[in-house]
């Protein structure tokens, strides 16, 4: 004998994570279909525990408030730099609080603890990447690339870009310019 | 970084050297898969052959008997197989010319072989992180320049 059968897959789904919150006894709430907001603050293993019963119907955890946070710490950084006219003035502690709605000392400390640097290495890395891009582009002088990314001078650019790539702009830009010429 | 091991080579005929740089690789927080060759020769062999999984980035040294390191990264910049690989010298040298040389020839790294084990490690990491963000995070790889 053959069944044939139909599925209602958001029923089941809906049946699944019923039964699944039950056995941890969390309470829950269904915000769509993709979220879901448990009212208490769950301690890491039993979010393990949880992942991992989820895992065996399909259901994955793909990310939870942190990981998300620091995606976001990471856009608004590279958005930051790659600000079209020039970098906010304002510290960018305060800028980045303003954007994400968290305090700074909170969003500095979960950045280091997940991505093993800081958030001060983070955006040097960034504002020199975008530094070696406007070299390698040629449109302006490394003067308008100081101002436009906020160092103080050329010698501060050319010092921080010495000590993150072993290199000065200019032999950098010269070792870019062989390149293409050959 | 999260995920998988990271797959590094390399070519070195020196053997205090490979140990030293195999032991540094157990060190640090990264996991990788290290591979080891003796010289130019077997290197270019090695990448060559059919099956062999590429580096995520390929160490190598300037002075090799055969063939050696100059001659091997030209060889590796003109193979389009080949030629994303990125290459970190690891060489003896620091003069200027040689450092020079190397990154205008294609090179993304060069490492002055440092000689105690604390730097050595620390700067692989450095290297191994770094090139990591290249491969992942969307950033030009022609940009990847490094000398440390």
């Amino acid at each position: 004998m053959n069944l044939y059968l139909k599925y209602d897959t958001y029923l089941a789904c809906r049946k699944i994570l019923q039964e699944q919150f039950n056995k941890f006894q969390l309470s829950y709430t269904l915000k769509s279909f993709w979220e879901v907001e448990i009212k208490e603050e769950l301690p890491r293993t039993m979010l393990d525990e949880l992942s991992s019963s989820l895992n065996s119907y399909g259901i994955e955890v793909v990310g939870n408030h942190k990981s998300i946070l620091i995606q976001k710490i990471k856009d608004t950084i590279i958005e930051m730099v790659y600000m079209e006219e020039k970098l906010p003035t304002s510290k960018t502690s305060s800028y980045l609080a303003d954007k994400l709605n968290h305090r700074y000392g909170y969003i500095s400390n979960l950045f280091s603890e997940v991505t093993y640097t800081s958030i001060e290495n983070f955006i040097i890395l960034q504002k020199i990447e975008r530094v070696k891009e406007l070299l390698i582009t040629n449109e302006l002088t490394i003067k308008e690339i100081a101002w436009k990314l906020n160092y103080s001078s050329v010698a501060h650019l050319s010092n921080q870009f010495k000590n993150v790539t072993g290199l000065t702009p200019s032999v950098f830009q010269r070792i870019i310019n062989k390149r293409h010429s050959t | 970084m999260q995920n998988g091991l990271i797959n590094v080579l390399l070519a070195d005929d020196d053997e205090d050297d490979r140990l030293f740089f195999r032991e540094a690789f157990e060190k640090i927080k990264i996991k990788t898969r290290v591979k080891t060759v003796n010289d130019g020769v077997e290197l270019m062999k090695h990448l060559i052959k059919n099956g062999n999984e590429l580096p995520h980035i390929l160490f190598l040294d300037l002075n090799m008997p055969r063939k050696n390191g100059m001659d091997c990264l030209l060889e590796i910049k003109r193979n389009n197989n080949l030629k994303d690989i990125p290459i970190a010298i690891y060489s003896t040298s620091a003069s200027e010319e040689d450092i020079e040389e190397t990154f205008v020839k294609g090179a993304n790294v060069y490492i002055k072989k440092p000689s105690d084990f604390g730097t050595l490690k620390k700067i692989l990491e450095e290297v191994i992180t770094i090139n990591w963000q290249y491969q992942t995070s969307g950033l030009n790889r022609e940009a990847f320049l490094l000398n440390r």
